[in-house]
């Protein structure tokens, strides 16, 4: 029996526990067993025996858990195998994430986060301390969404030499520089609709100076080149001051301009707007998200799906959980 | 090395064909035929630039070779600069002086300016540029694109690069 943890429970988090609810049979074939025997969120919680999809219900309705116990709490408060982290991601602390991660890893218990905080800010810090306390940490959620970025890096190109990525990392910058190129309206009147329409983030500063880009790069450069690098190693620039009259003297030549994550062998760390041919593969359109691995064995591999969202996290969430625990691979 | 060579030919058969072969012969890779027939010149001859690799210690006698031929050649020189990209820039770029931005790459010597678009929709508000620089060689072009990113930044103006690294 496999005691889970969430802590988080906002979006991502009751998307999980609801898919770990409704998909059970399906998934306990691959992992056996499991029980969520915790839920917190940053003032409430619930613990021991009780209904998930109750507490779900409750969260919505109620905007917050039964119990006043809080997540660090819950480390004495119950015993468990698997914690899920879901809290929100702070690129610069990695609270309140960080700590939670540590705890859990000094304590033997496997990881799973969808939060990119610690990961940037602790990378290798965290990985170490894994290795050294024998425990999984499941990173998948971080970079790409339901996209398979890491696992398809460091599994399925396994013995490859990657020698670049190049990929689009936000949903919500590359929907906006989509409609700037149909429809060349401007930056903030694009930006106001995709927010009533909830694709992008009431302070959209995150998504559209490049920080949450920035952020997955970090993750994703450490994962695939075995970098250490930090957020401030990451040379960024947004998309703010692009006009849609750059469109239309790129679309001239056969352009369009994508925002695009750029990492390479020799340490190059980038996110900046470029101009991307119309018939490139990067030139994707809406809110997908993309990647594309330059190796050296397989040549170039690219993937596309959708990046962050209720469903795809969660799609990722159990993707690492099913490999950690599943097909008898890891021995817990 | 290569070299543009434009030859003027004759409007019958087998003109081109002279300068092909000894082209061929002496061991010269033709690279591109631009044969433009709007632009006869008052002698009726059609002009046809050629781009070719050669061995440059070649070069000599291959042109002599096609002159005795009987074929006027126009001119030929080495093909300076091999490398070129395109870069968007957005901002403030006539105000904060065009022709300094541009001469920053060209006094370098080993890069320059060869195309310059500027759009602007209304006066004080960014403009669009799209600049194109060749260089010498992509080593080069690296460089200019580092000057062209340095005096940017001091001028405020967003650069977009192009996504083909092939050259940069």
């Amino acid at each position: 029996m496999i005691r889970i943890a969430i802590f988080g429970f906002g979006t991502v988090g009751m998307g999980v526990a609801e898919t770990l609810e409704l998909k059970r049979p399906q998934i306990e074939r691959e992992v056996g067993e499991y029980r969520i025997v915790a839920v917190a969120d940053s003032r409430s919680s619930i613990y021991g025996d009780f209904d998930v999809l109750d507490a779900i219900r409750e969260k919505s309705e109620r905007g917050r858990l039964p119990r006043d116990v809080r997540a660090e709490e819950l480390f004495d408060a119950v015993d468990f195998d698997l914690l899920i982290d879901t809290t929100p991601t702070n690129v610069f602390t990695g609270e309140p994430g960080l700590g939670n991660i540590k705890e859990a890893i000094r304590r033997g218990i496997d990881v799973i986060t969808s939060n990119k905080g610690p990961l940037v800010v602790a990378f290798r810090e965290i990985m170490e301390m894994a290795e050294r306390h024998g425990v999984k940490v499941g990173y998948e959620a971080t970079v790409g969404g339901a996209m398979p970025v890491i696992k398809l890096v460091r599994k399925d190109l396994a013995g490859n030499r990657v020698k670049r990525v190049r990929g689009i990392l936000n949903g919500t910058t590359n929907y906006i520089l989509s409609r700037m190129e149909k429809e060349r309206m401007p930056y903030s009147q694009i930006l106001s609709e995709a927010q009533e329409l909830g694709i992008a983030e009431a302070d959209p500063s995150y998504d559209v100076k490049g920080i949450d880009v920035g952020a997955k790069l970090v993750i994703l450069a450490n994962s695939v080149f075995g970098m250490d690098a930090r957020f401030e190693d990451v040379r960024i620039m947004g998309i703010e001051g692009i006009t849609p009259e750059a469109f239309e003297v790129a679309g001239e030549r056969g352009y369009t301009i994508r925002l695009i994550a750029e990492a390479d062998e020799n340490g190059k760390l980038e996110v900046s707007p470029r101009l991307v041919k119309l018939t490139h593969p990067l030139a994707i359109y809406g809110t997908l998200n993309a990647l594309l691995v330059e190796t050296d064995l397989a040549g170039e591999v690219f993937v596309i799906g959708r990046g962050a969202g209720r469903s795809e996290t969660a799609s990722a969430i159990i993707s690492d959980f099913v490999d950690i625990y599943g097909g008898g691979s890891s021995g817990n | 090395m290569i070299v543009t060579l434009v030859v003027e030919l004759e409007d019958k058969p087998g003109q081109l064909l002279k300068v092909i072969e000894p082209i061929s012969k002496m061991g010269g890779n033709i690279i591109s035929v631009v044969h433009d027939r709007h632009k006869t010149t008052p002698m009726k001859r059609i002009p046809v630039e050629f781009v070719v690799d050669i061995d440059s210690e070649k070069l000599l006698q291959l042109v002599e070779r096609i002159r005795d031929a009987g074929i006027h050649i126009r001119s030929y020189n080495e093909v300076r600069l091999l490398a070129t990209a395109s870069f968007l820039l957005i901002g403030h770029i006539i105000h904060t002086d065009l022709s300094d931005t541009v001469n920053r790459i060209d006094e370098t010597g080993f890069a320059e300016v060869v195309e310059l678009h500027i759009t602007m929709p209304k006066l004080n508000e960014p403009s669009t540029a799209l600049i194109t620089i060749s260089a010498k060689g992509k080593d080069e072009l690296r460089k200019a694109v580092g000057i062209l990113r340095e005096v940017c930044e001091k001028k405020d103006i967003l650069v977009i690069e192009p996504l083909n690294e092939d050259l940069l």
